[in-house]
């Protein structure tokens, strides 16, 4: 195993964002900072519900929006963002996207969800869905480089 | 003008969400796949966006727990499960499946979209159909 591309300012900074976020969430509208739950409350939407739904997931396209606008490639907090690709090809786009919200919904969060808010809520039912899909992409992506390489 | 606070901090702690996302590169795939790649080349980066996101809300959220009502809401709204079934798991896997697969989780899909990519476009179009058959499902089983 060599390690690869390690970023671990930009890493711990975003982390921390992230975790700011989801504690101000929490502290000024009670929610859980879950964005699959956030999002699927407005794609089956319940009365009076999906104000605040609307607003998060604004603001998650505004703050990738926002970063665009910062990014440049001299940067290392702000990481130009012309190389990002896709890692596969469409098919497996649209099988890994499908099977992303079959997951997400079934298992009821994701790795926000559950890897962020659930594990700070001291939830065991997070720790066993956050095992359940790290162990399931490890052995995903294990099971492709092997086959395919790359 | 209780609501437009709310609808405030939702969209200002959106916008942080999706900037620390961006800031973490979690909206590149390649990061995301090359941290579940630990047995041949490892980024371990995503293992720190996790660490610095649970190093906040780890300590600040039995602190925050700790109030009678959130600042601008009624009560807070917390998921009332707390038993490991089947579907946790099951869900769990398949999730992590596709994520191994795509590279994307539900976040930054959505921040992605701010890129109007086709390649993100189509992998948000089968989420939000993955998402809507399923939840279709369960409510017929239910």
């Amino acid at each position: 195993m060599e390690i690869i591309n390690f970023t671990p300012v930009s890493a711990l900074v975003g982390g921390l964002m992230i975790g700011l976020a989801a504690t101000l969430l929490l502290l000024a509208n009670g929610r859980i900072a879950g964005i699959s739950g956030i999002f699927a409350g407005i794609v089956r939407p319940q009365a009076g519900d999906i104000g605040w739904r609307v607003c998060f997931i604004l603001g998650l396209v505004g703050g990738g929006a926002l970063y665009q606008c910062l990014s440049s490639d001299s940067s290392s907090l702000f990481v130009g963002v012309d190389h990002i690709e896709a890692v596969v090809s469409k098919p497996l786009l649209v099988l890994g996207g499908l099977l992303v919200g079959i997951g997400v919904t079934l298992g009821s969060g994701c790795t926000s969800g559950h890897g962020v808010c659930g594990l700070g809520r001291r939830s065991g039912r997070s720790l066993v869905a956050t095992l359940s899909f790290m162990t399931a992409g490890v052995v995903t992506v294990t099971i492709v480089k092997a086959v395919f390489g790359g | 003008m209780l609501l437009f606070y709310r609808y405030g901090f939702a969209l200002v702690t959106g916008l942080l969400f999706g900037l620390g996302l961006a800031v973490a590169q979690m909206i590149d795939p390649a990061k995301v796949v090359n941290f579940l790649n630990v047995f041949f080349q490892w980024d371990p980066s995503l293992m720190l966006v996790m660490g610095g996101a649970l190093a906040v809300t780890f300590v600040a959220t039995p602190l925050v727990l700790k109030r009678d009502k959130p600042l601008v809401a009624e009560r807070f709204s917390l998921p009332g499960k707390s038993k490991v079934d089947g579907k946790i798991i099951a869900g769990g896997v398949i999730f992590g499946v596709g994520w191994g697969l795509a590279g994307y989780c539900p976040g930054p899909l959505i921040v992605s979209l701010s890129f109007f990519n086709a390649d993100i476009l189509t992998v948000f179009a089968a989420y939000v159909v993955g998402t809507l058959v399923t939840k279709w499902l369960m409510a017929r089983s239910a």
